[in-house]
């Protein structure tokens, strides 16, 4: 196996809600290293803390523990926990990909700039960005007549593949999906494996949570499960 | 990427300021106001970098200093304490170490500003486009139909109607008010914006194209902004840096996402908790 | 000598009706305004036997320059003989013995004016004394006085240029008939007091010292000998004086003396027609002497 790009050790996240006087844990332990060209899958029980992972990773959240080791393009190793915010913000643009449930665009954003957008942000011209952005989507079966409108009022599948296409579109080197083909029609979900594939043999090292096993199956590589975080009580005694 | 802004304890207070001031306000005492000598402790002690190109949140509820900050480095203000560099090109200034001209000459040339209040960042005697040729004025451009073409072609840009750039800013919406604001703020190309709370008061929609446009700009001047906001949605949208502020102090400082998914301050998670 | 040396017995009043150390001060705040070209200096106007806004600014600037020598024209709209023309002329003839006035331009060596320059270029050895209304170009955008004063001192007049930008808009010309903004050796912008446009190039590069006093207001300012004097204007839309073209786009000429180069006024006759003559008066009869001489002379 090739050197990995990215190694997950002894990570750790906990919630401290103050205005309940809480402490919420998530994910606990977790080890685990992703390569070029490679699947890492996490499975794992509901509340085991996969999302919380990929967070983590993506800085979205703050990690209570552990290190979180990547090496970038240049051959650099950094610690993402530690890393600056700029830092941080530089991969997002370059390097690091985050395929999420959610989509946050602006209103009035055609479709298809809100793809073609990471392009934009590495200096693709405008064209050639929206000339890649209508191949994904034509890719992932999302009819022409929505591309020049805003996502905002698509359907969650809809959605989802305009998630999906803005994730790919620059083949960033480490690409997080947060279950990727959870809302899609199983023709769609198979045009969406095909197209992991094809960046997986182009290089790029993924992380994933998917929704059926099945999936998990036919494109992990590498299988992490997470088992839920210990007790409160526990997590305290640790952390003292 | 570079360093455009370093701001380094910035501090504003509001009357004669005495020695128990800082420690009798903030987010602790749950008040700015000093009881001992009744003093306004606006903001103390803020600090935080701007990068080229990159948007910045302040953020916080109102009477948490955020307007006062960028009100101090657009020099509506003069701050009681703290640094601020500005990188321009392979020059740097210390922005409160200069002299009013020079000040004026920053904000003219190199600093932008888009107020709330559009009566603070528009002249409402004069039209829509000698507001815009007021700031090419003071750049020293002297030629009257490049003056009047780059008027035209900046309300085009913030989709103001031609047709109204020699109508008074009174006759216009609050939308188009703060899109001349914009095109005013952007005639000189500044690689520094300021925006404070630019879309509070607006409708839904005119607010969405708004934050679109500043977005747009953003992307294709590379304009580097500080925006200040208590809404959580344009923080969203807009930044990917922010600062959360309470009683004039920072509370807690991070991406974007992370502060609102993940936010670590008591203050801070009640505020994303009420919003959601 | 003592300050008070010209004052003789007999006459209530010391030469020149100001006492000598308000005049020392009016030509203290007279040295200030040429050393700082354009800069309005403020000084203890005085109360003047005459209501504000007659020309007590003018006035007390003449007074404090003038001595027995001093040759004296007083003009008013470019006329000598006006009524506030005589007065003035009649109180410091009055209060200056010795003084002698005359309305020849080319005799004098002091000018009081209101409203206009003489058409005759003037020399090294004149000064120029302007009464004036409203000292500072400002005023129109900025109420703030204390603000006006940090404007002028940055040279910020970009709100200046919008008026003129906003004028260019409206009517596709600078509009502004007197009272001209006009820049002063690179930095101050002056109000030349209103003077029309026509002279405004005069005060560029004059041979004479030009002086400018108000009274309510309390400022002197002044454009110094040899000194650059710029109308506001844009590159493209350059500053240009009255033209006095008529509906076939000839330049009237004065009935009066037939001159075709001079500031005219316009009269309307009884007819309802409209009349021109020369607005400044000397400058009109000397061009009717210089004409019949001509025709006097053999061809």
């Amino acid at each position: 196996m090739l050197q990995p790009i990215l190694q997950v050790e002894a990570y750790g996240k906990h919630f401290q809600l103050h205005e309940q006087n809480k402490l919420i844990p998530s994910s606990h332990n977790v080890n685990f290293s992703v390569s070029a060209g490679c699947l890492t899958a996490l499975v794992g029980p509901t509340g085991a803390g996969k999302s919380s992972v990929l967070k983590g990773i993506y800085r979205t959240y703050l990690p209570s523990a552990g290190r979180i080791l990547y090496r970038d393009a240049m051959g650099h190793e950094l610690d993402l926990i530690l890393a600056s915010e700029h830092q941080i913000l530089e991969l997002r643009r370059r390097e690091i990909g985050f395929v999420t449930q959610f989509l946050h665009c602006l209103p009035r954003q055609a479709t298809l700039d809100v793809v073609a957008q990471p392009l934009l942000v590495l200096g693709v011209s405008r064209d050639e960005a929206r000339q890649r952005a209508a191949e994904l989507l034509s890719a992932m079966n999302l009819p022409e007549r929505l591309w020049s409108v805003s996502p905002a009022t698509f359907s969650g599948g809809e959605r989802q593949r305009v998630n999906l296409a803005r994730g790919f579109i620059a083949k960033p080197r480490l690409l997080l999906l947060d279950e990727p083909t959870a809302s899609l029609d199983p023709a769609t979900a198979e045009r969406v494996i095909g197209l992991v594939e094809g960046l997986k043999s182009e290089g790029t090292a993924m992380l994933a949570i998917f929704h059926h096993p099945e999936t998990t199956r036919r494109l992990a590589d590498q299988v992490v499960e997470l088992a839920p975080p210990p007790a409160v009580e526990e997590l305290l005694k640790e952390i003292a | 990427m570079n360093k455009i802004l370093e701001v380094r304890n910035l501090s504003k207070i509001y009357g004669p300021g005495c020695p128990l001031c800082l420690e009798s306000t903030g987010p602790e005492a749950d008040t700015n106001l000093c009881p001992h000598c009744g003093s306004v402790v606006a903001i103390h002690d803020v600090s935080f970098d701007l990068f080229e190109g990159e948007i910045l949140g302040v953020m916080g509820e109102s009477g948490s200093g955020k307007s006062t900050v960028v009100k101090n480095l657009y020099f509506d203000q003069a701050p009681s304490s703290g640094e601020a560099i500005f990188y321009d090109r392979d020059k740097q200034h210390d922005l409160f170490a200069l002299n009013a001209a020079q000040q004026r000459w920053l904000r003219n040339h190199r600093f932008g500003m888009v107020y709330q209040n559009p009566h603070l960042g528009l002249n409402f005697n004069i039209s829509a486009g000698g507001n815009i040729a007021e700031r090419l004025l003071m750049s020293d451009l002297m030629d009257y139909g490049a003056i009047r073409e780059r008027a035209k072609a900046l309300l085009a840009r913030t989709e103001v109607l031609l047709s109204r750039v020699d109508d008074l800013p009174k006759n216009f919406s609050g939308g188009m008010q703060q899109r001349v604001q914009i095109a005013k703020a952007l005639a000189t190309q500044p690689p520094l914006l300021f925006l404070d709370e630019v879309t509070t008061g607006l409708d839904l929609s005119v607010q969405a194209r708004i934050l679109d446009l500043i977005l747009e700009i953003q992307q294709e001047l590379k304009t580097a902004m500080v925006v200040v906001t208590h809404d959580l949605g344009v923080i969203r949208l807009l930044t990917g840096r922010a600062i959360v502020m309470k009683y004039g102090r920072v509370i807690e400082a991070g991406l974007t996402d992370q502060i609102l998914e993940d936010p670590q301050h008591a203050y801070t998670q009640r505020l994303v908790a009420s919003a959601l | 000598m003592n300050a008070f040396s010209h004052a003789q017995s007999g006459n209530a009043y010391n030469f020149g009706f100001l006492d000598e150390y308000a005049k020392k001060e009016v030509r203290r705040a007279i040295l200030k305004a040429i050393a700082i070209p354009g800069y309005q200096v403020p000084y203890a106007s005085r109360e003047m036997p005459m209501g504000r806004g007659f020309g007590t600014g003018g006035l007390q600037l003449t007074l404090s320059l003038i001595g027995p020598e001093e040759i004296l024209k007083v003009i008013d709209q470019g006329s000598d003989d006006s009524v506030n023309a005589v007065n003035l002329r009649h109180f410091i003839e009055m209060t200056c013995p010795g003084v002698s006035t005359t309305t020849k331009t080319t005799e004098c060596t002091l000018i009081q004016s209101r409203h206009r320059i003489p058409e005759l270029p003037l020399t090294s050895n004149q000064i120029v004394v302007l009464q004036v209304p409203y000292p500072d170009p400002l005023v129109v955008v900025e109420p703030s006085e204390d603000k006006r004063k940090t404007m002028h001192g940055e040279a910020d007049y970009s709100r200046l240029l919008v008026k003129l930008y906003e004028d260019i808009v409206k009517f596709d010309e600078i509009t502004i008939s007197h009272r001209y903004p006009t820049r002063i050796n690179g930095h101050y912008v002056i109000d030349p007091s209103p003077i029309p446009r026509w002279d405004v190039p005069k005060l560029n590069a004059s041979a004479a010292l030009i002086l400018f006093g108000a009274g309510r207001e309390k400022k002197i300012y002044a454009v110094p000998p040899h000194t650059k004097a710029e109308p506001l204007a844009f590159s493209d839309v350059p500053f240009r004086v009255e033209d006095f073209r008529d509906e076939h786009g000839h330049r009237r000429a004065c009935t009066r003396c037939g001159c075709t180069d001079s500031f005219l006024d316009e009269f309307a006759a009884d007819s309802g027609s409209k009349t021109y003559q020369c607005s400044d008066s000397d400058w009109c009869d000397e061009q009717m002497l210089l004409a019949r001489q001509t025709e006097g002379e053999p061809a």
